[in-house]
């Protein structure tokens, strides 16, 4: 119970801190609210637009999964590639690394561009394209770094490559996708936004924040801000949800 | 009597790329069934490469391995391996670490025979207890204990051992010379134990191979004779010390730090 407590409590706790924070900054350097919003100034941001946050925020959502569920398969097929040849692997990673390495700003234009009017796909396709790269790596170093011994022990009983990948590299490797996976889901949500600010007529919290910025609504930019966050949460902890269902074996009990 | 294992003029060497590196050149080595053969000799020799080639996981450049009147030319099934490492799978429990190769190896055993047998060898190494432990809740000795079971569920004809104690202290390491004494008795196996300790060769094996530097050849070897069951008071013995003694020459020689004297065996 009391461990239940402390799980929930403490975050909560924080953050109550941290708005509180917030509040007396505001508050106390007398700051307008085009120069920062206080946190009392976006409850009636939500209330306004709560109809607008909801399809919105549904419409970021949806394709930042899909784009990160797609970065997922691709990343890790890459990772697979690179993992199990080292050609492939002296040939790609120089590659990838310089395509993570473009601000992926940059790229929106281009992307809205060479598919006009395709809002939809470029948003997935930018979460897809800034959020494959760690999960990718993660796979390849996880797959190129299992003992050999690990490989003997199946491979001297006559098991083919395709076994020794389900029964041992597989899951060996999946507390290292884990780790990448939380860290391509907060990217993914960078890649959706960046094209829903940037590129004209977007959807998507992005262009709701965009449409606070044209029409000097600044507490609901702050709203909007905050609202990306908290599908940050969720998301992350339903990654980490998964994580204890399929990775849990690697937690160590403390002590 | 018919040997079990039969190594033949092996010669193999490595490509490097300052060009060819011979790790075995003239390797003979004969397991009758139900022996025991120790290889010992100075580090980076080749011996693990022995195991490889025994395994069937690398073929020899040179020469043959047999493996009960076959020849080896890929891996086969009546192998088990347990290495210094005991690369326990850490996702599943002991007991299903231990019945991963019936997973691979065709077996006749059902699901509730296979368990059973796990379970029983389990108990047998003194396990008895964890099965539903996972590995990162035991030793480093429980591990080894585990991996061992692992290598031998499918009753392979040939367990091979590459330095299985090698990482472990000296008083757990005494306890799994123990346990594999009972554990022969039980489950009678043909082995291959390639090993640093000389205590544990004379200890453990039936023949101790000494292997002279790389390129390895097959320098000397050493008759163990049996005495039934065997304590740990069999090593401090003048026939334990005139046996470690001749053993511990034959490695000078192998390392090049004493002349060596007499005609290789």
């Amino acid at each position: 119970m009391t461990r239940h407590l402390r799980a929930f409590g403490v975050p909560i706790i924080a953050i109550i801190i941290l708005l509180a924070f917030w509040e007396w900054l505001v508050w106390f350097n007398a700051w307008p609210t085009f120069k920062m919003a206080a946190p009392s100034d976006l409850p009636p941001a939500y209330q306004r637009h709560w109809n607008l946050f909801l399809t919105m925020g549904w419409q970021t959502l949806w394709r930042t999964v899909l784009g990160l569920f797609l970065a997922v398969i691709f990343g890790t097929m890459l990772g697979m590639i690179m993992g199990f040849s080292r050609i492939m692997r002296d040939a790609l990673y120089p590659i990838l690394v310089g395509f993570n390495a473009i601000p992926k700003a940059t790229v929106v234009p281009i992307v809205a561009l060479m598919f006009v009017g395709q809002h939809d796909f470029n948003t997935v396709l930018l979460a897809f394209m800034i959020s494959f790269f760690p999960i990718a790596v993660s796979v390849s170093i996880g797959l190129s770094t299992l003992e050999p011994e690990y490989r003997d022990i199946l491979r001297s009983l006559g098991a083919s490559q395709a076994t020794i990948f389900w029964k041992i590299a597989l899951p060996k490797t999946l507390p290292e996708f884990f780790g990448a996976l939380k860290v391509a889901v907060t990217l993914a949500f960078i890649g959706t936004n960046l094209m829903e600010i940037v590129s004209p007529h977007g959807r998507g919290l992005g262009a709701l924040f965009d449409s606070g910025r044209t029409n000097s609504d600044f507490p609901l930019m702050f709203a909007v801000l905050i609202a990306l966050a908290f599908l940050g949460i969720v998301l992350y902890y339903i990654v980490v949800a998964l994580e204890k269902i399929f990775a849990g074996w690697a937690e160590r009990s403390p002590g | 009597m018919e040997n079990l294992i039969d190594i033949k003029g092996v010669r193999h060497a490595y490509q490097t790329d300052s060009g060819p590196l011979p790790v075995l050149d003239g390797l003979e080595i004969a397991v009758p069934e139900g022996g025991f053969v120790a290889v010992v000799g100075p580090s980076g020799c080749g011996k693990s490469t022995l195991t490889r080639l025994i395994a069937g996981l690398m073929k020899p450049d040179q020469g043959e391995v047999w493996l009960h009147g076959e020849r080896v030319r890929g891996p086969r099934a009546t192998v088990g391996m347990a290495f210094q490492n005991p690369v326990l799978l850490e996702w599943r429990t002991i007991l299903k670490n231990v019945l991963l190769p019936l997973e691979i190896v065709p077996s006749k055993l059902t699901r509730k025979q296979a368990e059973e047998r796990a379970r029983f060898l389990l108990s047998l190494v003194g396990l008895e207890g964890f099965e539903d432990k996972r590995p990162s809740e035991l030793s480093g000795g429980m591990r080894q204990r585990a991996s061992l079971c692992r290598a031998l569920i499918h009753q392979p004809e040939v367990l091979i051992l590459d330095e299985p104690f090698g990482a472990l202290d000296a008083f757990t390491r005494e306890d799994l010379w123990m346990t594999m004494h009972a554990v022969k008795e039980r489950e009678p196996f043909t082995g291959v134990l390639i090993t640093h300790d000389l205590r544990e060769s004379i200890f453990l094996a039936d023949q101790v191979v000494v292997l002279s530097g790389r390129p390895a050849r097959t320098q000397y070897v050493l008759d163990v004779p049996k005495r039934g069951a065997r304590t740990l008071d069999d090593l401090y013995t003048p026939e334990a010390a005139d046996q470690l003694n001749i053993l511990r020459h034959q490695i000078e020689i192998a390392q090049g730090r004493a002349p060596a004297e007499e005609a290789p065996a």
